[in-house]
């Protein structure tokens, strides 16, 4: 018998659980050496900055679950929030293979994965995601409009970061191109529904574009370590294409007859530059505080 | 003497998705490869979706599988490249996807460029894998795993399943 019912069921086979127990290393049996003439610091801070954003962007569709105003929206979501932490899982692990030294590090024994030391064990400032991603949720429009925005800045950074000289990288970003494909399709979607709906459904689309409009140029403002990379084939200058990125948002927005926002940007260091609105930390705070206080914990 | 790896890939492409048992592995494309290395059969599997959580079962169930058939050392790998493609999903995989009332994704697009925006419905042609209708509606791009979408027939109003083109 054994004295917490709970007991029997730790240990030895994991397979008795629907998606197991363990945490096999995602990227198992893939080739992770760094490309010859590729410093693996910079690589792994490229993969950290890609990582983040759909890290925290995850994050934040996830407290969507059980809130969006209708079953299937609130099912979409959280499909989405999926394919984002898949995209983190990989990009996290990625940056953990190439520099081992930009994982923190835990107390001895601790079970935890190197992707998982570097979302749960890392502070505010370490995160390296757009300030796009970690603001706070709002209402319906606002989710619609966050993702219209960074689905399509990302997918035209991913659909150039197939040919990235790092396979793994290339490999990541192909996958990630067929679902942020779906993304930007029902943001857009939504996005032209909610302008073309009742007069309340567009003024609050109109007021969440205004609320979010100023942190669209850090979409492609590119940081050293992106252009660096960039020169050398492995990562992709987000300045780059913003041209490409502006023809798709302006078909949306003419099919939706919303004017381009005017306001300029936020300006100054960026979330690449590891700077954030105090709205990460509150995240993070939710985010890791179960890992943090059983760093030993096996679950 | 029946060939050691034949063998090895004929107990891993029988292992079932977790998710969609109607299929097996090898029916829905994402085991790559099987070999065997000395006493060591090495199995491949591609995820399907990044974020796919049915990897981790499909993994201890190619352990389990191959274990129990007297392989005694099991290595699963992950393959990223190339990307799964629903394309791969094969004509016995379809059959059994409509047999258990879920619609066959058709075929993916391929593209190397810019990728288009949608704004419209999907102009996939689904049919009613209950009644054979083709006057079905789309209700949500994102159903109950991540590689389906939800459909509701026109004719006899039932909802289903459609694996999705990727």
């Amino acid at each position: 018998m054994n004295d917490s019912v709970y007991d029997g069921l730790l240990g030895g086979d994991s397979s008795q659980w629907a998606f197991g127990t363990d945490f096999e290393d995602p990227l198992a049996g893939v080739d992770t050496s760094v490309p010859a003439g590729i410093d693996a610091t910079q690589l792994a801070t490229y993969c950290l900055m890609l990582g983040d954003d759909t890290l925290v962007l995850s994050q934040r569709l996830a407290e969507w679950c059980s809130r969006a105003p209708e079953l299937e929206e609130d099912i979409a979501l959280a499909n989405m929030a999926l394919d984002l932490l898949g995209q983190a899982r990989l990009l996290l692990a990625r940056a953990a293979a190439a520099d081992p030294a930009c994982v923190p590090a835990l107390p001895a024994g601790s079970p935890v994965p190197a992707e998982d030391a570097l979302a749960f064990f890392r502070a505010a400032e370490q995160f390296r995601n757009v300030r796009m991603a970690e603001v706070p949720n709002g209402d319906f429009a606002h989710v619609v409009v966050r993702l219209l925005l960074f689905a399509n800045a990302r997918l035209a950074v991913l659909s150039r970061l197939r040919d990235s000289a790092d396979a793994v990288l290339a490999a990541v970003a192909a996958k990630g191109v067929k679902e942020l494909t779906y993304h930007r399709d029902w943001a857009g979607r939504w996005f032209v529904t909610c302008a073309q709906g009742t007069d309340e459904s567009r003024r609050r689309l109109l007021a969440a574009l205004d609320r979010l409009w100023p942190l669209h140029d850090e979409l492609f403002t590119p940081h050293p370590v992106e252009l660096s990379l960039a020169g050398l084939g492995v990562g992709v200058d987000p300045g780059s294409v913003r041209a490409e990125a502006d023809v798709v948002l302006d078909q949306v927005l003419a099919v939706a007859d919303v004017p381009r926002p005017g306001t300029p940007g936020v300006r100054g260091r960026t979330g690449r530059d590891g700077l954030h609105t105090e709205a990460l930390s509150r995240m993070l705070a939710e985010m890791q505080v179960v890992a943090r206080a059983h760093p030993n914990g096996r679950w | 003497m029946v060939n050691v790896r034949e063998r090895a890939a004929a107990v891993a492409a029988e292992v079932r998705d977790p998710e969609m048992p109607m299929l097996t592995l090898a029916d829905l494309g994402v085991l790559r490869d099987v070999r065997v290395d000395g006493d060591v059969v090495v199995a491949s599997i591609t995820p399907t979706y990044s974020g796919c959580p049915a990897m981790a079962t499909m993994r201890d169930d190619l352990v389990h599988r191959l274990t129990d058939a007297g392989f005694p050392r099991v290595v699963v790998r992950v393959v990223l490249e190339p990307a799964w493609s629903s394309d791969w999903i094969t004509e016995s995989g379809r059959a059994a996807l409509r047999e258990a009332g879920l619609s066959p994704p058709g075929p993916a697009a391929h593209r190397t460029g810019p990728v288009p925006l949608t704004l419209g419905p999907s102009r996939r042609e689904v049919r009613c894998p209950r009644c054979g209708s083709a006057r079905t509606r789309i209700v949500s791009e994102f159903g109950s795993t991540a590689c389906k979408a939800l459909y509701r027939c026109g004719d006899c109003l039932e909802p289903f399943d459609h694996v999705k083109e990727i």
